[in-house]
């Protein structure tokens, strides 16, 4: 186990080796994350961890692959997507061209869920949607649209809670244990790297997506991140959070209005 | 807004448990009245699907104010906190409640290992831990790294438990500061004030 000067150690060779700033994640989950990679690559002495992190940027890579949690799962919180489904989809119908932003979308699960959304409301063929993630492994994973077969049932009950009304299952084609979700829904998808931490606004966008990502960063970070949506999200458009976050701390009064209760909020102004 | 040196000093009171727990959290809740000087945590495997039935549950029944967990709240004394469905609950060392969506601990998220873990590492020997019944191994972990770090753990009487298995995995692993039937618990957690 590493203490917590070694966890502050870490963090500044790495944003000195190699520009990445970890300074700003909540310390009890980074915690966790480095002594699980710590232990599963059986380290014993802190020493050998960082100069393996330091000098070994292959192994570098890994490490953040593994410190960042990518759990993820399709049409999670089947009530949000209904919103999304019977709310928010029905006001975007009249507009030529729209455009989506999945920050931190990890394997991809959520970024398919809305392809699914869009086509079931005839949007998918104006629409397109951006997914970035900080992870590279995870971003491949989701270009493929490869997910383990064994989920599907769940998936396929969280769809129908959300209000869908198709067979799941054609969405897909089962092999060997896997699923691959149908082309088209990938054809509108854009992934690519980006950090959230310190790169900036790269368009501008109807909806955004940020779902149980901000849980990571202390709230100097999270207003971080809420003021880059704010900066990339049309007039009128909505930004998305997790079911346990908010934005309450980071923007003026006044400028959002939520939807109910959901972690749905429409910038007015 | 709250200020960040109020407060700085103050016991916390975590609470876990899994199958049977909730008629023991039943019984003991409403004969707490006011708990100004702790905050009370209060961890139980719960289904994913479930959103609030259980703080609602919990808010009818106590006298001691609920506050929702959201991520990055604060932990005050004189409140009742439970971990919500789906996530890891965490503690920060400025007394800010975390959310983590990462793997589940023993088959459990929340997991009982995962928070009181995290809060023997802020709270140290103003920790106190109570084990409540239950059917899984989660827990155990957690109770040894409360008392690692000098604070103290309870487990409720395996034979007063619905499911003996959680709290009768503590106790073989480990030596706790009390083993309590249920009024016990009561009484204990009355004297936690003073
Ligand atoms: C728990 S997943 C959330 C996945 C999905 N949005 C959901 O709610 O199911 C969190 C994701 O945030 C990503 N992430 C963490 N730090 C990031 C950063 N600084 N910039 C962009 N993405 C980040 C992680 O790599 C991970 O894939």
């Amino acid at each position: 186990m590493i203490e917590d000067i070694e966890l502050e150690t870490l963090i500044n060779e790495v944003y000195e080796y190699y520009g990445f700033d970890f300074g700003s994640y909540s310390r009890a989950s980074l915690k966790r994350r480095v002594n699980r990679i710590y232990q599963l690559d059986g380290f014993s002495h802190f020493e050998q961890f960082l100069s393996k992190v330091r000098y070994d940027p292959e192994y570098f890579r890994h490490m953040v692959d593994e410190i960042t949690v990518n759990v993820t799962e399709m049409f999670r919180d089947p009530s949000f997507y209904k919103v999304i489904r019977n709310q928010i989809l029905p006001l975007l119908d009249a507009k030529p061209f729209i455009r989506l932003w999945h920050a931190g979308c990890s394997t991809g699960e959520e970024v398919y869920s809305m392809a699914i959304l869009l086509k079931e409301a005839g949007l998918l063929h104006k629409s397109l949607i951006y997914a970035t993630d900080i992870n590279v492994k995870v971003l491949e994973t989701a270009k493929k649209g490869i997910f383990p077969l064994r989920m599907m049932k769940e998936y396929s009950e969280n769809y129908r809670d959300s209000g869908g009304k198709e067979d799941f299952s054609n969405y897909y084609t089962a092999n060997y244990g896997i699923a691959k979700f149908n082309e088209d829904l990938a054809q509108k998808m854009v992934f690519s790297q980006h950090n959230l931490v310190s790169d900036t606004s790269f368009n501008e966008f109807d909806v955004i997506f940020c779902r149980n990502v901000l849980i990571y960063f202390d709230n100097d970070l999270q207003k971080r991140a809420i003021n880059l949506f704010d900066d990339s999200l049309a007039l009128l458009g909505f930004l998305a959070l997790g079911t346990k976050e908010t934005i309450k701390y980071s923007v003026s009064p006044g400028k959002y209005k939520q939807l109910d209760r959901e972690k749905i909020w429409r910038k007015i102004r | 807004m709250e200020k960040d040196q109020i407060n700085s000093h103050f016991k916390v009171l975590i609470i876990g448990g899994s199958a049977g727990s909730l008629s023991v959290l039943m019984q003991v809740l409403p004969q707490l009245t006011a708990i100004k000087s702790f905050a009370i945590v209060i961890v139980v495997h719960r289904k994913s699907t479930d959103e609030q039935t259980l703080e609602k549950l919990i808010d009818l029944k106590s006298v001691v104010k609920l506050r929702q967990v959201e991520d990055k709240v604060r932990l005050l004394p004189g409140f009742i906190y439970v971990a919500p469905s789906n996530y890891h609950l965490l503690f920060e060392k400025n007394h800010k409640l975390s959310l983590d969506t990462s793997e589940k601990v023993n088959y459990s998220r929340p997991s009982i290992d995962v928070s009181f873990e995290s809060a023997a590492e802020v709270y140290k020997n103003l920790l106190i831990g109570i084990l409540l019944s239950g059917s899984n191994a989660d827990g155990t972990n957690g109770l040894k790294a409360i008392q690692k770090e000098g604070g103290t753990i309870v487990v409720q009487n395996p034979e007063t438990a619905d499911m003996p298995f959680m709290p009768n995995n503590a106790i073989q692993n480990m030596t706790p500061d009390y083993v309590l039937n249920i009024p016990e618990i009561i009484q204990f957690i009355c004297t936690i004030g003073n």
